[in-house]
């Protein structure tokens, strides 16, 4: 038997949470030690499991089933395909750069990073991780499910017991609430699924690939696509129902935003995708110009907001909802290019995001603000982090030679060719990008440092260092090569076409 | 007529009894500093117990024993393990109690409230069904009130008192007319008498309503649920999570057997009426645990509503359905208990269950907190704890039966769940004492606290991941009743 990487995967983050929790409270140093080596175990394995897909067999690779519940046709099932596996890759790159931005203690900056309680701090954070990477591989709806809820209530307490004092109550519960709504939303219809599965097939299985083969009647997925998608959407920050995210960001401690930013948001839109489109294909052409409506809003809209913002992360906050807003328009035009450039934005605005907020958090924990207008001047102590902000505002802006660009040209090209009004009205976000981008690059990095600002700031640590390298280099290498990575996503996207019958 | 398979299906019972005998002679030469050991013989024996009845007890194919008068099935055996293992969770949460663990009375009335369950578990006769309800309720009338000093307290154990003495009476009124329309007391043969004498459906409306007061007393449905946040409240703790678990579980074991075997040719009647009420019990349930301050009565409010949601695997009456229930029952007492003995441990050192006393537990007891939060979290239906897989299941069950709304009823209150059991999580993780000196005043765990809380830890984990042998076992016991 093959080494069962993928579920060494899912559940190593869980095993180290629990060895976290073991470490008395006091041993801070140590924590972080444990919580870094399963970082780093986790992302080694998701880089050979991204290296070591075979483009050429595509399919489902590293599968893994075993039976779980066989009277209800639960099984552990794993897999991942061309478009799970750069998103496990994402996912275990956040989690290591997130566990270097957090660590606290290092050298005379004592200020920044986890402080208080780090021992749970990270165990919390890699139960999330953990449901995360449940949620990419699985291949069984209950599964899925199963992660999902995992992903989604670690938050709540990241978001309380760490996050930002003034909105950490609010922000946490309604974040919880927004989420869990729509899943069980989804998890309605999921049941439904299974139970006309079961009657058309004659086998009453959660696995996914099964279902794809149920045979759905159209009615059946007119339905219950809406309830499904939207379900999942949410915590794609979809239009009108992203306005727990933004919240959520500006209340989160800095690796939480990362993680909530970079890879939850696409967590939602994975599943909305893997349950939402690929188990009802028909649901998803009737109502794609629902999709795509409440896509192109969220992309102006979120953009038109961000501008606006004098708080650098709800700015963030806020260009998550427009960028994330560019996935669902990618996946709502259905066709080749939307999709492709859809999955590699994921991955794009995944590594973006959290280097945006990785370099946010670094400023709040030393200025003490997050007002544009009360910073400045700020790549003279730190001109690092400011070259890392300015390659971020370059792949957010979707420059050539990013992988930004890799990622919104595809999807502006699919769009066009599904709806060119739609394309037209959404490149207004494009300049609206660059705009506050600019902006808030010149106001925070450049200019005169506000006087009670002087003397304070101190320069960010090595750490700090290999968290932006490790981002910055990944969007570039993608950006110049992106034969890394779209040969990968283009079986995947076969796959999900194939499904729709395209 | 003594034969072995009348013996072994009260095998439970029996060792119980003897148990109780045991306890009521040895006791009273303990000298008054070990009277508290009387909490360490009745959980050994109560775990004894259940091995025995594991390894010796298991019932074959479903058989009458006594006369009729009891059903020897899984159904039955199943619950019958439950309420042993409930029971004996409960007796080392007395043990430390500071006015009931050291009375050799109150775990002599937990056994005899045990054997009540099992019985009213496996009972298949009317006349042995409320002999075995009443056997259950009276020494839980009395432990409700046992500390006498305590105004609230006796204040519950004549609340439950008074509610009980009436339901059950309205009970029985029904009881009677079943036996005056169908001439038997046997269950198994009140089906087919029923269906031979043509009865109207509004009669049977009515007797079955006559039913539900009383079975609906016991799970605390709504509207007969006014008596539970009072009694849970004055209730010594332990006994208040005894009530809320077992004794909910008892009276969904009799709700199952009796409805879906006396009534099947009147499903469309009582399946109508129960789903109204679940879905009444659980918005009125949730609703009323929002507002909540104290966490005794919290937890009464969220017991009613997760009755409401269990409600939804009965009127589903489906194999799945009463799996669905039983599984549900088993995540729910396991979860409870160890909610409820977080509370019996925090109160006993801080003296207090209101939200506030919770301030900062997670640094007082970081191992504690974090029971806390996985009962909650269970609770409220979020894996990888039990709560989550039973609610999947009953949902799943509801769908399948075509109960589409009262599904979408159940996750509509789940939503409010999350919203106040996350709030009193907060208190446990986020706020913190009045000087910020948590360290310094830890909550310490007795031995019996730590070994119940560590079993029904790991318990709830177990059932919120490996979950195939509970529900195979759940799946058996639902077989019966088809």
């Amino acid at each position: 038997m093959a080494f069962p990487v993928l579920s060494v995967i899912v559940f190593s983050p869980l095993v180290a949470a629990m060895i976290l929790l073991l470490i008395p409270a006091e041993r801070k140093t140590e924590a972080r030690g444990v919580a870094l080596a399963a970082a780093v175990f986790a992302l080694l394995l998701s880089l050979w499991v991204y290296f070591s897909y075979d483009k050429t067999a595509a399919g489902y690779q590293f599968v893994e089933k075993y039976a779980w519940l066989p009277q209800l046709g639960i099984s552990l099932y794993l897999g991942v395909d061309g478009v799970s596996a750069p998103l496990v890759l994402l996912t275990g790159i956040v989690m290591f750069t997130g566990v270097l931005i957090s660590w606290g203690d290092f050298g005379e900056h004592v200020s920044a990073g986890i402080q208080d309680r780090p021992r749970e701090f990270f165990a919390f954070l890699f139960i999330l991780a953990s449901g995360v990477f449940g949620v990419f591989v699985s291949l069984d709806l209950f599964m899925l499910f199963f992660f999902y809820e995992i992903a989604v209530f670690p938050m709540y307490l990241l978001i309380v017991i760490w996050g930002w004092i003034q909105t950490r109550e609010y922000a946490a519960m309604k974040l919880t609430l927004y989420l869990f709504i729509g899943s069980v939303v989804a998890l309605v219809g999921a049941l439904a699924m299974y139970w006309v599965a079961g009657q058309n097939t004659g086998i009453y299985t959660f696995d996914m690939l099964q279902l794809e083969k149920a045979g759905f009647s159209a009615s059946f997925q007119n339905l219950w696509f809406l309830p499904v998608f939207f379900g999942f959407a949410v915590l794609g920050g979809i239009w009108p129902f992203h306005n727990w995210s933004p919240d959520g960001h500006v209340a989160a401690p800095t690796a939480v935003s990362m993680f909530h930013a970079g890879v939850l948001m696409k967590l939602g839109a994975f599943a909305a995708l893997r349950v939402g489109i690929m188990l009802l294909p028909e649901g998803a052409k009737h109502f794609q110009w629902v999709i795509m409506l409440c896509a192109g809003v969220a992309v102006v809209y979120g953009a038109f907001i961000a501008f606006v913002q004098t708080d650098l992360k709800y700015m963030i906050g806020f260009s998550s909802v427009s960028h994330m807003g560019l996935v669902m328009l990618g996946i709502s035009t259905l066709n080749h290019d939307g999709l492709m450039g859809a999955s590699i934005q994921m991955f794009s605005h995944g590594i973006m995001t959290a280097l945006f907020f990785a370099i946010t958090g670094m400023i709040y924990d030393r200025s003490h603000t997050r007002q544009i207008p009360e910073l400045g001047g700020m790549s003279k102590v730190m001109p690092f982090a400011a070259i890392g902000f300015i390659i971020g505002g370059l792949v957010s802006m979707g420059m050539p030679g990013f992988s930004g660009f890799v990622a919104e040209f595809p999807i502006f090209m699919g769009v066009w060719k599904a709806q060119w009004l739609v394309a037209v009205i959404a490149s207004i976000s494009i300049i609206l990008t660059a705009a506050y981008i600019m902006l808030a690059i010149r106001r925070v990095f450049f200019g005169k440092m506000p006087e009670k600002l002087e003397g304070h700031i101190t320069p960010i640590t090595v750490l700090d260092k290999v968290a932006i390298s490790t981002l910055c280099l990944l969007m570039i290498v993608i950006g110049i090569f992106p034969s890394i990575m779209v040969p990968m996503v283009e079986t995947g996207v076969q796959n999900i076409l194939r499904l729709l019958g395209v | 007529m003594f034969t072995s398979t009348s013996f072994l299906s009260i095998l439970p019972e029996t060792l119980i009894l003897v148990l109780g005998v045991i306890l009521l002679v040895v006791e009273p030469f303990w000298k008054d500093e070990n009277r508290r050991n009387a909490g360490w013989l009745t959980a050994g024996g109560l775990f004894a117990t259940l091995v025995i009845s594991l390894l010796i007890g298991r019932p074959g194919d479903p058989a009458p024993a006594l006369g009729g008068m009891i059903r020897f099935d899984w159904l039955g055996f199943f619950f019958k393990m439950l309420f042993i293992f409930g029971a004996g969770i409960t007796a080392l949460f007395l043990m430390d109690h500071e006015k009931v663990g050291q009375r050799g009375e109150a775990y002599v009335l937990l056994l005899a409230s045990t054997i009540g369950m099992c019985l009213m578990a496996s009972s298949a006769d009317l006349v042995m069904l409320y002999l075995a309800i009443e056997t259950t309720s009276i020494p839980l009338y009395v432990l409700a009130g046992f500390m006498l000093s305590d105004e609230h307290s006796t204040e519950a154990g004549f609340k439950y008192l008074l509610f009980g003495a009436m339901t059950s009476a309205v009970m029985l009124y029904g009881f009677s007319l079943l036996f005056g329309f169908a001439g038997t007391t046997n269950l198994y043969s009140l089906a087919a008498a029923l269906q031979s004498g043509h009865l109207a459906g509004p009669v049977m409306l009515g007797v079955i309503f006559l039913l539900i007061v009383g079975l609906g007393f016991k799970v605390s449905i709504v509207p007969f649920h006014f008596w539970a946040p009072d009694v849970y409240q004055g209730a010594p703790t332990p006994i208040a999570g005894f009530l809320s678990t077992a004794s909910k579980a008892a009276g969904f074991a009799v709700i199952a057997r009796l409805f879906l075997v006396v009534f099947p040719d009147f499903t469309l009647t009582w399946t109508t009426l129960l789903a109204v009420l679940a879905a009444v019990t659980m918005t009125v349930g949730n609703l009323l645990a929002l507002p909540q301050k104290n966490l005794k009565r919290m937890l009464a409010y969220s017991s009613i509503a997760h009755a409401g949601y269990a409600m939804i695997g009965i009127v589903a009456i489906s194999k799945l359905g009463i799996a669905s229930v039983v599984f549900y029952m088993v995540a729910y007492i396991v979860t409870n208990l160890a909610a409820f003995g977080v509370v019996v441990a925090v109160g006993r050192v801080v003296g207090s269950d209101e939200y506030d006393a919770y301030r900062g537990l997670s640094r007082r007891s970081p191992w504690l907190g974090l029971i806390m939060l996985a009962a909650f979290l269970s609770l409220a239906g979020m894996p990888p704890f039990g709560g989550f897989v039973a609610k999947v299941f009953v949902f799943a069950a509801g769908i399948q039966a075509n109960y589409t709304w009262l599904v979408v009823i159940g996750i509509l209150n789940s939503i409010v769940g999350v919203y106040y059991y996350l709030n009193v999580m907060k208190y446990v993780y986020l706020y913190r004492m009045e000087n910020e000196d948590e360290e310094k005043h830890p909550v310490a765990l007795t031995r019996p606290f730590a070994i119940a809380l560590a079993i029904l830890a790991i318990g709830v984990v177990l059932l919120g991941t490996v979950f195939a042998p509970w529900f195979s076992w759940s799946s058996a016991a639902a077989a019966n009743l088809f």
